[in-house]
């Protein structure tokens, strides 16, 4: 782990990939005392802290408890689902045995609130994000980038390929978890 | 107690102090770009600092007071002192001559539903209340303690926006910094709560590739492949994949809520580097 300052008052903590991310970010809430703990793709920013020495007390190798499961119903019909049928060498009843036999990890939310990038999708199954973007991804929508999945929790320009759509609420300002995905949670998608 | 909204001009927003601890969920932390001036503002009439105001874009408020309050108008035009708007009484804010955003708080402050544990709107994914308009009836909290209308605090003085280096100068040429410092760079038209975007010198990438999205600070100076330099404002999207050059200090932001479109910026060295928290754990 690099420590790097940003500013007088955040640090960026370099961890190398998303999973390790989250475990930090996952040990750190409760020991470390900051405004924000932000986990992304190869790190973790505390921002608004004044006292970083918690910190010695992570390895990377300490477990992490699981974080809860989440099932999610999709319909899947996107408008890539052919696409991504054929980069997987396989038909859309191909896709979707493969897409809900997995058990994903969202590993840092980014874009949009609650918008959750969910690993676990491994890297022959990686697909390329369109030349360019939709100027509208109905939310709800369920897409693929890279070997990273994603569900639009609020109607947005995207870029993503989409294979479904759930009716599930992603986010909602109202609830006392407004995030459905937050980091750390468990997912599986179901075929409806 | 309400404010009824008679008119609006581009832009009018509930503000606070903004709405922390969800930047990992995607949430950006909104609250009053000019903080000084809303922080005058609330201390003018007596408000907690947590009381919630209205940030108005070049004037063109009009609104009408259903009780008498409090009331003191701070930022661009801004009269700085406590007025008592009678009941029935309309208040109208023109467009600054200078500036280009001015608060209004009201004694009880803006007391519209919290969303998130914020009265702030922000205006990237439009969490917290809705934009305010024509119509809007705003609900006025109650009084709190009594307003200082001889509240005379010391203004914050413009001068350069201080930098300090990093996290990402090291993907950019050696003189980067010194190129930002050394020219001035010109408000671009563009420029928002998000982020004032400049023009100016380039600042010249020297490592290929894409940087993995990455958590951001406010007052970060991200820099797109064109190399002009954005300063990230209250409502920044709290990851991005473009190397933050620098961060300004969060005590020179407030000049980055009054520069126009076409208004000249410059920056400077942070004179002494306040220093990290103490990296107790280097490697690990």
């Amino acid at each position: 782990m690099q420590l790097r300052p940003v500013g007088p008052r955040a640090v960026l903590a370099e961890v190398g990939d998303a999973a390790t991310a989250l475990a930090l970010a996952t040990w750190a809430r409760g020991r470390v005392v900051a405004e924000e703990i932000v986990p992304a793709a190869e790190t973790v920013l505390f921002d608004g802290v004044a006292d970083l020495s918690a910190l010695s007390g992570w390895s990377p190798t300490d477990a992490v408890p699981d974080g809860p499961l989440v099932e999610i119903p999709v319909e899947y019909d996107g408008p890539d689902l052919a696409y991504v049928a054929a980069a997987w060498g396989t038909d859309e009843d191909g896709v979707v045995r493969r897409h809900t036999s997995l058990e994903l990890v969202s590993e840092f939310c980014g874009f949009a609130p609650g918008f959750a990038y969910l690993a676990g999708l491994p890297g022959e199954l990686a697909v390329p994000r369109l030349e360019s973007p939709r100027p509208r991804v109905a939310a709800g929508s369920v897409g693929l980038a890279g070997t990273w999945c994603g569900v639009y929790p609020t109607a947005s320009p995207g870029g993503w390929r989409l294979i479904g759509r759930t009716d599930a609420v992603l986010w909602d300002a109202g609830r006392d978890d407004p995030a459905l995905l937050a980091p750390g949670t468990r997912v599986r998608f179901v075929a409806r | 107690m309400s404010l009824e909204v008679l008119e609006v001009g581009p832009l009018v927003t509930v503000q606070d102090r903004g709405r922390v601890g969800l930047a990992h969920l995607g949430v950006p932390r909104a609250g009053a770009l000019d903080a000084p001036a809303a922080a005058l503002a609330n201390r003018l009439v007596g408000n907690d600092p947590d009381a919630a105001v209205l940030e108005v874009l070049l004037g063109g408020l009009v609104v009408r007071s259903g009780a008498g309050h409090w009331v003191a108008v701070t930022g661009a035009a801004g009269r700085d002192r406590a007025e008592w708007l009678p009941a029935g009484g309309v208040l109208r804010l023109e467009r600054p001559a200078t500036g280009l955003r001015t608060y209004l708080a009201v004694a009880g402050g803006i007391a519209v539903d919290p969303v998130l544990g914020s009265r702030s709107t922000d205006t990237l994914a439009w969490v917290g209340p809705p934009r305010v308009e024509a119509g809007a009836l705003l609900p006025v909290g109650p009084t709190r303690a009594e307003p200082r209308p001889l509240d005379t605090p010391r203004a914050p003085k413009p001068g350069p926006l201080r930098i300090v280096p990093g996290p990402r100068d090291d993907w950019f040429a050696d003189d980067a910094l010194d190129v930002l410092c050394g020219a001035a760079y010109v408000v671009e038209a563009d420029s928002n709560r998000v982020g004032l975007r400049l023009a100016g010198p380039a600042l010249r990438r020297t490592r290929e590739g894409e940087l993995a999205s990455e958590g951001i600070v406010l007052g970060a100076v991200q820099v797109p492949p064109n190399g002009m330099p954005v300063v990230f404002l209250a409502d920044h999207p709290p990851t991005g994949g473009y190397p933050v050059v620098g961060v300004v200090d969060a005590d020179d932001l407030w000049q980055c809520a009054q520069l126009r479109p076409g208004e000249l910026v410059r920056f400077t060295r942070a004179p002494t580097p306040p220093g990290p928290p103490a990296p107790a754990a280097a490697t690990a």
